[in-house]
């Protein structure tokens, strides 16, 4: 066996990204426009694959991006390395140079061993198959070969837990069996090198963690795997080594806790799911004090990743220490550019007219289900009298990440345009 | 088990790393099975939640058949060479469904497989591919009417039916050939895909479906089989029907393009590959 499992040299890569469309304002620029807007549409298609070109057409230079800069590092056999980094910081556009799925623009990459990424699960599931057939379907397309899966048929089935419903078409399937039953088969692929992108939030709590499980018998196999997650915890307990992102550049290769720390203290924001102070350092004022703000899914487990269906509470734990009058808590959704989604207050003592004894409160806000876009998001909130005085400034205090991992169940999975997406009750009458 | 055993491969990924091989065989090969399925995923799913299910392989060529043979034998009284106009027809159309069906699936195949592209990895040339060969099913379907309606008609078929399998190899690459580089094109400028159920179409009167290669001047039936289906489709008509003489140079020029269409197409897929997942 060679001593290194993964070498990358030097590696950069390069995106195009989309293209201002310039505004026209008279009727005969408009027209002008649409004439030859076949030939700007062609030269935009076209530069989407190319990056050297002549002098005129370098005027785009703006929208070429550096998804990663000159990396390099070295992983040995069986270590398990946790790559974190900002959203944008390039660790999937790493991960997915590594699987092969797209190509460097420099650099080379040298790999000892089968590879096997868990970009997503459920890649390729087809609707109208039925669980079996999408097992051997998915499976292959995840590079197993047919023999392997016949062998490891009834496992797959077992560690899903649905084995009842494996001969009905996927389509049929909620998505959270579906889920399932994607996860089994990607958790049984035998690679000697393993690429993990952040499947581990997928599933309710028990299922999760049996998968975490799964990927700690991985690694202690001796497998070598790379680890993307926003998930501190799962790193710091499957990873021994880290790598940290940002902007596309690696700052810091050590080992897992120190990678961490330093990433935690770069943020201005909390990556955890929960935030605790004690009365000394609480954010306070002379009548409140705020105790500690926590996002909850409906098991009641606390997390920074949600399922795009699945909802969940922000709790506010705060304390009244003097009687306050018209007290308004408000709480806004932010994006990471700090740009308002929305704003929601918890003012029913202003509306019902009777003032908040003292005493220690917990404030829910339940956020609905199928509201967020597959995005991260700021909460930040404050607490005010309107009218009378700032108790408690607003500050953005934790930051959650919504997915989807739907993928394959919706015909468009992922991010929409626009901060939010909520689903639309959409139908249509022939009229 | 014998992964100990398995020698340990080692992947190099730099951005010259397609242009060392042009079809990387070896790993299609490790691929098979992935291929294997995709072909029969595209099979299993086509007429899945359909009533006439398979019948559909066989209603497209049947039916264009029949107004063909309304409107262009009855009608128009186009000459079909000593045989009914029908089974003249059909002749063609077996063959003619083939390609165009393959070409359009190939042409929106690379799109309708955009979660796989963006998500895994596997040799991208098995996208177009598979449609190719997922069609033989149903051109194995039509085939087998159209040996009804030999049998019906009472027509015999020549001893150059032994060629049929080499006609029907050619029809394929040229299929995936112009259907490689369709796919390629189509991932990049959505036109193509719209373009090309139209552009078929039109094809369709550039090949000898509805009338004989006959009716083409002498001197021009050179240019004219450099559209390979050409060849085929009087091949087909020659060894089946015996309507006429082996096109023997028709084909000749047509196995050259329909080679010449596979290796361009390969090489342009290889070499736009590396963007797909990007442009996708």
């Amino acid at each position: 066996m060679s001593k290194i499992a993964i070498k990358v040299e030097s590696l950069s890569k390069r995106y195009r990204i989309g293209f201002e469309k310039q505004a026209r304002d008279t009727l005969a620029e408009v027209i002008s426009d649409w004439i030859t807007s076949p030939i700007r549409n062609y030269r935009r298609l076209r530069n989407l694959t190319k990056f050297e070109g002549q002098e005129q057409e370098i005027q785009e230079v703006e929208d070429i991006i550096w998804a990663l800069r000159d990396i390099s590092f070295e992983i040995k056999p069986g270590e398990v390395i946790g790559v974190i980094g900002n959203n944008g910081a390039g660790k999937s556009t790493l991960l997915k140079i590594l699987s092969r799925i797209t190509y460097p623009t420099h650099g080379t990459v040298t790999l000892n061993g089968r590879v096997s990424s868990l970009l997503e699960v459920g890649t390729g599931f087809h609707p109208e198959l039925t669980g079996r057939d999408n097992v051997y379907l998915n499976g292959t397309i995840l590079g197993m070969t047919r023999d392997e899966i016949d062998r490891k048929f009834d496992e797959i089935v077992d560690f899903s837990g649905i084995s009842k419903f494996i001969d009905t078409p996927v389509k049929f399937y909620s998505s959270g069996m579906g889920v399932r039953l994607a996860f089994s088969v990607a958790a049984h692929l035998e690679p000697e090198i393993l690429l993990i992108d952040e499947v581990l939030s997928v599933g309710d709590a028990a299922f999760q963690k049996k998968s975490l499980g799964k990927m700690e018998e991985v690694s202690r196999l001796g497998r070598t795997v790379l680890f993307v997650s926003h998930n501190m915890g799962a790193v710091r307990s499957l990873c021994s080594r880290g790598l940290l992102l940002e902007s596309g550049i690696l700052t810091m290769d050590d080992n897992v806790d120190a990678v961490i720390n330093q990433y935690l203290s770069s943020k201005d924001v909390s990556l955890l799911g929960r935030l605790n102070w004690s009365e000394a350092d609480a954010p306070q004022d002379q009548e409140l004090i705020l105790f500690g703000i926590e996002m909850v899914s409906k098991d009641g487990e606390v997390k920074t990743t949600f399922q795009i269906d699945e909802g969940f509470e922000i709790r506010i734990h705060y304390q009244i220490v003097e009687e306050i009058k018209n007290l308004r808590l408000y709480l806004r959704f932010k994006t990471t550019m700090s740009e308002t989604v929305f704003a929601t207050y918890e003012d029913a003592q202003i509306q019902q007219g009777f003032n908040r004894k003292p005493g220690h409160y917990t404030a829910i806000a339940k956020i609905p289900p199928n509201i967020l876009n597959n995005m991260t998001y700021r909460i930040y909130l404050g607490f005010d009298s309107p009218g009378h005085k700032v108790l408690i400034p607003g500050k953005e205090y934790l930051e959650v990440d919504i997915i989807d991992t739907s993928d394959g169940y919706r015909y468009v999975p992922g991010a929409f345009d626009g901060p939010i997406r909520p689903v639309i009750d959409w139908r249509v009458n022939e009229s | 088990m014998s992964k100990k055993e398995q020698e340990i491969q080692q992947i190099v990924i730099d951005p010259e790393d397609r242009k060392r091989r042009l079809i990387n065989w070896q790993e299609i090969w490790q691929y098979r099975d992935l291929f294997l399925f995709l072909v029969w995923r595209d099979i299993k799913t086509r007429y899945a939640q359909s009533i006439l299910g398979v019948g559909w392989a066989i209603i497209q060529p049947v039916f264009s058949m029949i107004v063909f043979t309304i409107v262009f034998g009855n009608l128009a009284k186009v000459n079909s060479e000593g045989v009914p106009y029908s089974i003249f027809s059909y002749t063609a159309l077996v063959p003619w469904t083939f390609f165009s069906t393959s070409l359009t699936s190939a042409s929106s195949s690379l799109i309708g497989s955009k979660n796989l592209i963006t998500k895994v990895y596997f040799p991208r040339l098995v996208i177009p591919i598979a449609p190719v060969l997922g069609k033989t099913i149903d051109f194995g379907i039509s085939f087998l009417i159209l040996l009804g309606m030999m049998l019906w008609f009472g027509v015999k078929p020549t001893i150059w039916a032994l060629m049929v399998p080499v006609f029907i190899i050619l029809m394929m690459l040229t299929a995936a050939g112009v259907g490689m580089w369709l796919t390629a094109l189509s991932i990049q400028y959505r036109d193509v895909r719209y373009g090309a159920d139209f552009f078929v179409q039109l094809l369709m009167y550039a090949s000898p479906v509805i009338y004989a290669t006959s009716i083409i001047p002498e001197k021009y039936q050179i240019l004219y089989a450099l559209n390979p289906m050409v060849g085929v489709i009087e091949g087909f008509r020659a060894a089946l029907l015996g309507t006429r003489a082996m096109p023997w140079d028709l084909l000749g020029v047509g196995a050259l393009m329909a080679v010449a269409f596979f290796l361009s197409g390969a090489l342009y897929f290889r070499s736009m590959e590396q963007y797909f997942a990007d442009v996708a």
